[in-house]
């Protein structure tokens, strides 16, 4: 059910025009391609949309709340009013950071185990019954994985069968859950990278006589190395931004600190929380909502650029 | 000597026979663990989900509204109805706006131009993008701000329009670029103008790779929470919505979420209920994407 | 493809048409229609659930949808003239009034219920009684009780979590102003709040230690996962029940719920009709919703109070 957008390297170029002089039709070819063209600039005009609509706002905020207060504060709590009042960002973003942090824990080894299986030692009918489990599972829906956090995993996994002395709302159902959501991401991307391996590459070591095991873990994983930290940082950008799961499981403090058996917040859960109790607009607390996008949206676009410049090595090896 | 060559001649070397066998067991056997821990969890979730969720299906189910008093008379009639409004809408834009953009990209756009570069990587950065934020973008331009719709169907529906047009961009280029410049040159040579060309030859052959690009994009949002909880969709809204741009609105996944935080047992499994109507519905177009896919694939 | 796409927008469609006439398949009752909202507190909340549901039984033409932002919140969007009607668990405020006024929205109070803040805990911390001060000693700002014993040495020693409504509710406000002696002073670290007063129950009933307060119908949804400890506001300790807040012996925790309508969307026969609907069935729908009714005399009152406000 997955789309994999990411994978778009993109060669052709203008075409040689064939046509012979102007027509009366170019004028009208300039004003379908003036369309087109203004079709194509919508995209822009979103990621400036986004800009513009964040940095107002933020402007705004930072107008009311000081910089060094929101950067280096180590309090959240915008709804309290008065005294406690506090606007220090810090335990949004160490919860983001924690949450994410328990999602790969899950979902880097055994997103990664399952892509070199599938890439190295899957039969052909294997991987027609396997690849088809990894994409239903990426398209489930998050609220449904919210859903199974908080009605599953936190009261029969955790209560129930380990005994773990967990509140309701806590951080290691949310980031398991959140694992569970990305490993089909890691999956399939690292096993793209591995099987973009070129095949030479494994018949030399097998000529020289290593076993299957000493190819994939010496020979095939480091060749493609590039193209799977670019898996995991985009797997890793998807759990930063990811909201339901942790504002159904996650709970709605925002916590200093790194027990996983309490409950911490992250950046979007907080946004979305917020926006839903339909605040005063001008008020300084309906402007956190922009102040903390403008954080994740920048956090993921340092990501993202980062993993463009892994994609872009991996790709440079092999053309 | 090739890259890894050096250390694998040397471990080839070092490594002793029975000790290889066991190793190379070992380590097959914690790489099924982990596919069969992914299965596993699928597993799991679906049965949860069925469990709790079957018992609750009906007729009565689909047609009825959501009831905060009477939960056992509940039902999705106007979060399915949002839900299937907002895909309709949705699609209204993101087909031409998608397509004509990746037509744009690769049939007409010089990419020595910086501008073309730029929106290209542009599409690239807006799919990394969290939905939450396009949520934002969505209250800030269409809830309020300029266009100032309000909480409503369409606010909704472009905001979620905007969220996946890149990936209907990105599937619709590549199914522009595997049309062979064959076709392309043949026409050009007939003495067809570009736009001809793309209308008559290339769009045409492209079509169900980018009919199936626009059913992964709608699928993507119809599952989407985030962004409407930002825009405003309703919980327990007794109605459907008849004026797009003046009526509130409610959703499936929006339901669900009021259902699932709800303590209550019967809210619960009404919540189950509710994500297997979702999940049924993804699957229709899921299986209907592939099928499209597999019967009009041409074959170049 | 364009088969598919037709086919769903047909769906749609037909959905939405079958949503208009499955409302009400008689048609005949209630020439009503109209569309307006109401907001406001979350305790408040299920009652005007009721109310609309059991309205629109009879006027399938009108469409209501209640929100529970809180009450504070609420009455912003009402002075803001964005909603008809706002739902209070505490009396309009000074300020707040002057806001509406000055946006020309004047509106007066009608109480529909009555309501009692229950102090919870989860079903494995058995607290019989508290008094205001021990309770003081958790929630005030300066409050710095880690474990029950703290408190009290009888009480357990587990570690104390808290679960409240936020600075939008008025609960919240009615609870800090009693308990606190402040309105809207309440301890910050140690804390969970949200408006949905249904995460403070899932809230309390999964933690191990935890303690929280909500409207009195929140508890009696889902008793068999709390326990409510009884509170003693100076002379004994109440239990909260129907008859303690309705006479009000259930101190100081008991206090009346109200709807605050619009003069100006009270103009509109539709608004005009649920309002004196829910006042004359309000027991009724208290009732259904779980809620501790008003008595006989203060629903008199409150008609009074509506024709009061729709006379003018």
């Amino acid at each position: 059910m997955a789309a994999r957008p990411e994978a778009a390297t993109a060669p052709g170029g203008p075409r040689p025009s064939l046509v012979r002089g102007r027509t009366r039709r170019s004028v009208g070819e300039h004003v379908i391609k003036g369309l087109l063209l203004a079709a194509a600039v919508l995209s822009v005009a979103t990621t400036v949309g986004i800009v513009v609509s964040l940095l107002g706002e933020t402007i705004e905020f930072f107008g009311q709340v000081s910089v060094g207060e929101y950067l280096l504060g180590t309090k959240w709590t915008p709804l309290s009013s008065g005294e406690q009042q506090s606007f220090g960002v810090i335990p949004l973003i160490t919860g983001t950071l924690y949450l994410t942090a328990l999602g790969l824990i899950v979902a880097v080894p055994l997103g990664l185990g399952s892509a070199i299986y599938l890439a190295e030692y899957a039969s052909p009918r294997a991987r027609r019954v396997i690849k088809p489990v990894l994409e239903i599972l990426a398209g489930i829906p998050t609220i449904v994985l919210g859903y199974f956090a908080l009605t599953f995993i936190t009261p029969v996994v955790l209560q129930g069968i380990f005994g773990i002395d967990v509140q309701i709302f806590n951080a290691l159902s949310a980031g398991l859950a959140l694992g569970v959501l990305i490993l089909p991401v890691v999956a399939t991307l690292a096993d793209d990278a591995l099987r973009a391996v070129p095949e030479a590459l494994r018949e030399g070591a097998f000529g020289i006589g290593a076993s299957r095991r000493q190819v994939v873990l010496r020979v095939v994983f480091p060749a493609a190395l590039s193209g799977i930290v670019a898996a995991l940082v985009l797997a890793a950008s998807r759990a930063i931004g990811e909201t339901v799961v942790v504002l159904v499981a996650g709970g709605a403090s925002a916590n200093l600190g790194i027990d996983p058996r309490e409950s911490y917040q992250n950046m979007a859960a907080f946004i979305a929380q917020t926006a839903r109790g339909d605040i005063a607009v001008r008020s300084v607390e309906f402007l956190t909502i922009f102040a903390v996008g403008t954080t994740l949206f920048v956090m993921t676009l340092i990501l993202n650029a980062i993993s463009i410049r892994f994609v872009r090595r991996f790709q440079q090896v092999y053309e | 000597m090739s890259v890894a060559e050096a250390p694998v001649a040397r471990a080839v070397v070092r490594g002793s026979v029975r000790g290889a066998r066991v190793r190379e067991a070992l380590f097959r056997a914690a790489l099924l663990l982990c596919i069969g821990f992914a299965m596993l969890a699928l597993a799991v979730l679906l049965a949860d989900v069925a469990v709790d969720g079957l018992p609750v299906l009906s007729l009565d189910f689909l047609t009825s509204f959501p009831s905060q008093v009477f939960p056992e008379r509940s039902g999705i009639q106007s979060a399915l109805v949002g839900t299937l409004l907002l895909m309709v809408v949705c699609a209204v834009f993101i087909v031409p706006v998608g397509t004509a953009t990746a037509i744009y990209l690769e049939e007409y756009a010089d990419r020595d131009r910086w501008w073309n570069r730029l929106i290209e990587v542009n599409v690239q950065n807006l799919v990394a993008v969290p939905s939450i934020v396009y949520g934002i973008l969505g209250l800030a331009f269409l809830v309020r701000g300029p266009l100032e719709l309000g909480r409503v169907l369409l606010a909704g529906a472009l905001t979620l329009g905007l969220l996946v047009l890149p990936v209907v961009i990105i599937v619709g280029r590549e199914a522009i670029r595997a049309v062979p410049s064959s076709i392309r040159e043949g026409s050009l040579a007939l003495g067809a103008t570009q736009w001809q060309t793309i209308w008559k030859q290339i769009l045409p052959g492209a079509l169900p790779g980018i009919a199936t690009g626009v059913i992964l994009a709608l699928s993507r949002a119809i599952g989407e929470t985030a962004p409407l909880i930002v825009v405003g969709a309703a919980a327990f809204a007794r109605f459907n919505p008849n004026d797009l741009t003046n009526d509130p609105f409610s959703a499936l996944p929006i339901q669900i979420l009021a259902w699932v935080q709800a303590p209550q047992e019967e809210f619960r499994v009404l919540a189950a209920g509710a994500i297997l109507v979702l999940l049924a519905l993804l699957l229709v177009m899921n299986a209907g994407a592939i099928h499209l896919r597999n019967r009009y694939e041409q074959r170049w | 493809m364009w088969l598919g796409l037709a086919l769903v927008g047909g769906l749609a469609l037909v959905g939405a048409a079958c949503g208009q006439g499955g409302g009400g398949a008689q048609g005949s009752q209630g020439d009503l229609s109209g569309t307006f909202q109401i907001d406001g507190s979350s305790t408040v909340q299920p009652f005007a659930q009721a109310a609309a549901e059991l309205f629109q039984e009879e006027n399938p033409g009108v469409r209501i949808t209640v929100g529970g932002a809180g009450t504070g919140d609420g009455f912003e969007r009402f002075c803001r003239g964005e909603t008809e009607i706002s739902d209070a668990s505490r009396p309009i405020e000074p300020d707040e009034k002057k806001a509406c006024d000055e946006q020309g929205v004047k509106t007066g109070e009608v109480q529909v219920a009555n309501d009692g803040i229950a102090v919870v805990t989860d079903k494995g911390t058995a607290i019989d009684c508290m008094t205001t001060d021990q309770l003081r000693e958790i929630f005030a700002p300066d409050a710095d009780a880690r474990t029950f014993r703290d408190v009290d040495p009888r009480f357990p020693a587990t570690p104390m979590k808290l679960f409240t409504p936020g600075e939008e509710s008025g609960t919240f406000d009615f609870f800090t102003e009693e308990v606190n002696g402040e309105e809207g002073a309440q301890r910050t670290e140690g804390v969970q709040t949200s408006a949905d007063d249904n995460q403070l129950v899932t809230g309390v009933s999964g933690t191990r230690g935890g303690i929280g307060y909500f409207g009195y119908e929140y508890f009696t949804q889902n008793e068999g996962k709390l326990n409510a400890t009884a509170v003693d506001g100076g002379s004994g300790c109440v239990r909260p029940s129907p008859k303690t807040i309705q006479d009000g012996s259930y101190r100081p925790l008991s206090r009346p719920i109200f709807m605050y309508p619009s003069e100006k969307s009270l103009a509109r026969p539709e608004v005009r009709e649920f309002m004196r609907f829910t006042v004359a069935n309000a027991p009724r729908i208290a009732e259904a919703a779980k809620i501790v009714p008003m008595t006989g005399e203060r629903v008199s009152d409150s008609r009074r109070s509506l024709e009061r406000l729709t006379g003018r």
